[in-house]
């Protein structure tokens, strides 16, 4: 039961000022830009457009300003925008083969060809401190080489020459939306996908490390990881053709995972499939798994009764704006549910001492 | 696309289209009540009343079906540059645009599901006249009663029939609309 | 009437829509007398990917767009979307595509386009060489048994 409980607006008043000069932290040293967050703090950038599940990174950069840095928060904020915001359209599907990549490695197959470009990595650092970047003013510069091919080829193409690997079926279905009508069960994989790639990063690697350990295990191999923009492509009905709207970053993830055959496929190297907004390789490599754990019926597998099996746990725990939304409402005022409560403890305590008392009377 | 398929829209859409939507909402929370509307300069036959309510609730998420003199390449194109929507038939339909004729059977139009009655076709009714005389209306939003001159009874009567279901109506005529929602009860006159 | 053949006319507003709004501006300040069709509206446009990168399509998520509609004096409509939330972004690309539609078009090529489409490919190609230099040179090691 919810009542409204007047009287605190004085100290909302104050809270959302003590909150503004909290956030703004010492005077003493200079306020961050939302330039600077865009430019320097890319990757938290790049995590509140993907679970934002909007492209705007001047947006995502205010937002985590707003936050102070509290990149839930900053989520949240982004879905509320984009509620605000009238719908255009939609884009082409974008042609991640068409990639300018400025990372593409492959855990499949070493001589790829196109090459192993490792990009902007953490992987092979020491994970040691940096004391160097506490000073300011460093402006490194990176080597240059030749420059990529135009066009990576697909890793996951060679396996399909030899039939080695299944098919992705082509199609070009009005994808369904989960933003524009309430989730249904079984929910198919186009909506998986739409979920998984707007859900927690928290909770997707949670759930892709469950079928590692063994929960709906799947042998996933990294058969190709790209990072890179993509052109979007949008029809404009006015013009009557497609235009270019603008340029993206995408990280893409395609698994080869073993698979021994079922009562319907024959054995074979299945698909496991992650796309996310921005420089978002963790994310995107869990999600591909997740994504291969949740097909086991479309494969005619055995479902183990795991987590990442069971696509109604997955996709409505995914979303941190639901669930924190959902969590976080309970520290508000429920004073009078909570009266109700301590009667209902009160009475049956005071039964109870009462049988108790006549108990210890005879 | 024709150039005079891009005007006509709002001048100022968010002020015109709060306006807009104000009116609407208004019409169809007081039924058989006939407010005026401005903002919209469609191409005729499009009526300004229902070139305003095409402009409020129209967008690329809302399928639209034209009936008759409506479903012209003048129309499909002023709606589509200046809402988006795009353009299906009567059974997909979220919008039903066209004379009261055309519009037939209006059984065709989606009436929602027990689970998702919104999920119901809003039809809008271009009128060669409108004024409250004909039909008596009673229901929710209607102090007593009202009169409005409904296009037909029986349709309307066997809509409520159908309630929590049943398709929500605009009648436009010139820049004047009412709205029957399908809550309204209607007993000939 | 027609824009250089060089850029035809989606690439010349996929270019629009791509520059960085700054420049854009530094290009070309003045904007000539319009009548405004559609008003700048900043929007959402739901951005689709393919499941497996090649099969059916699904949602991926929204980015933001700013679009507008204007018509020259001479009737000539011009139509900008661009990428952001930038407002005169979209009515300065509106407005550059309907005069590339008329006797402007080959200056406006020289002065803007051209100039635009050297920015963008440089700025791909520092990138694509900065990624080339990560590019990892395996040395096999002769293992014994393959002798």
């Amino acid at each position: 039961m919810y009542v409204a409980v007047k009287g605190g607006e004085r100290a909302i008043d104050n809270a959302h000022a003590f909150l503004a000069e909290e956030r703004r932290g010492d005077p003493a040293i200079p306020d961050l830009s939302v330039a600077q967050i865009r430019a320097q703090m890319t990757l938290a950038v790049n995590r509140v457009m993907a679970e934002g599940s909007l492209y705007d990174p001047d947006l995502a950069a205010l937002a985590i300003k707003q936050a102070r840095g509290d990149l839930i928060e900053a989520i949240f904020l982004i879905r509320a925008y984009r509620t605000t915001l009238p719908r255009i359209g939609h884009s082409r599907p974008v042609d991640t083969g068409a990639m300018a990549c400025i990372r593409r490695i492959s855990a499949t197959f070493k001589d790829a060809p196109g090459g192993q470009i490792l990009g902007p990595t953490f992987d092979y650092t020491h994970r040691l401190l940096d004391f160097k970047l506490a000073a300011e003013g460093e402006a490194p510069q990176a080597p240059t080489g030749a420059g990529l091919a135009d066009k990576m080829p697909r890793i996951t193409d060679f396996l399909n020459r030899e039939g080695l690997i299944q098919d992705e079926p082509p199609g070009e279905d009005t994808p369904p939306d989960m933003t524009r009508a309430p989730m249904e069960y079984p929910a198919g994989r186009a909506l998986r996908l739409q979920a998984l790639t707007r859900g927690d990063e928290g909770f997707v690697l949670g759930m892709a490390y469950s079928t590692q350990r063994g929960y709906g295990r799947n042998h996933p191999f990294v058969g190709e990881l790209r990072i890179g923009t993509v052109t979007v492509e949008m029809d404009i009905p006015e013009l009557g053709f497609a235009i270019e709207i603008g340029e993206i970053t995408l990280t893409e993830c395609e698994t080869v995972n073993q698979f021994m055959g079922s009562k319907t496929e024959p054995p074979q190297f299945t698909r496991g499939y992650g796309l996310v907004f921005g420089q978002t390789e963790r994310k995107a490599i869990s999600m591909a798994l997740v994504d291969r754990a949740l097909r086991w019926k479309e494969l005619g597998e055995e479902n183990e009764g795991a987590p990442a099996q069971d696509e109604e746990f997955v996709l409505s725990h995914a979303d941190n704006i639901q669930a924190t939304g959902f969590l976080e409402h309970i520290k508000l005022p429920h004073y009078v549910d909570f009266q109700s409560e301590l009667e209902l403890i009160r009475k049956v305590r005071g039964a109870a001492q009462a049988a108790a008392r006549k108990e210890a009377a005879k | 696309m024709k150039a005079d398929a891009m005007s006509g829209g709002f001048a100022d859409a968010p002020i015109e289209a709060a306006h807009g939507f104000r009116a609407i909402l208004g019409a169809l929370s007081c039924p058989g009540a006939i407010v005026t509307v401005a903002g919209a300069a469609p191409p005729p036959p499009l009526s300004p009343a229902a070139g305003l309510a095409a402009l409020v609730l129209f967008d690329g998420t809302t399928p639209v079906c034209l009936t008759g003199a409506h479903d012209s390449a003048a129309v499909r194109d002023w709606i589509g540059f200046h809402t988006g929507a795009p353009l299906v038939g009567p059974g997909q339909a979220m919008f039903a645009l066209g004379d009261w004729v055309s519009l037939q059977p209006v059984t065709r139009f989606a009436i929602g599901t027990p689970e998702y009655p919104d999920r119901a076709a809003t039809l809008i009714v271009e009128m060669d006249s409108l004024d409250n005389s004909g039909a008596l209306l009673r229901g929710p939003g209607i102090g007593g009663t009202v009169r409005l001159s409904l296009p037909d009874i029986a349709a309307f009567q066997a809509n409520r029939a159908l309630f929590p279901l049943g398709f929500d109506t605009f009648l436009t005529c010139g820049g004047r609309l009412a709205g029957v929602p399908r809550s309204t009860i209607v007993e000939a006159g | 009437m027609s824009i250089t053949p060089a850029l035809d006319r989606p690439q010349a507003l996929g270019l629009l829509a791509r520059a960085p709004a700054d420049r854009l501006t530094a290009l070309f300040p003045d904007l000539p007398p319009h009548e405004t069709l559609r008003a700048p509206e900043v929007g959402a446009v739901m951005v689709r990917g393919r499941q497996g990168g090649t099969g059916a399509p699904f949602n991926l998520g929204e980015m933001s767009v700013t679009r507008c509609s204007v018509r020259l004096p001479c009737g000539t409509a011009g139509h900008g979307y661009v990428q952001g939330r930038d407002k005169d972004h979209a009515r300065r690309a509106a407005v550059l595509d309907a005069l590339l539609q008329t006797s402007a078009a080959d200056q406006l090529h020289a002065s803007v386009l051209a100039i635009l489409a050297a920015d963008e490919a440089e700025r791909r190609a520092a990138r694509a060489a900065r990624a080339g230099a990560t590019k990892v040179e395996f040395f096999t090691m002769v293992r014994g048994e393959d002798q």
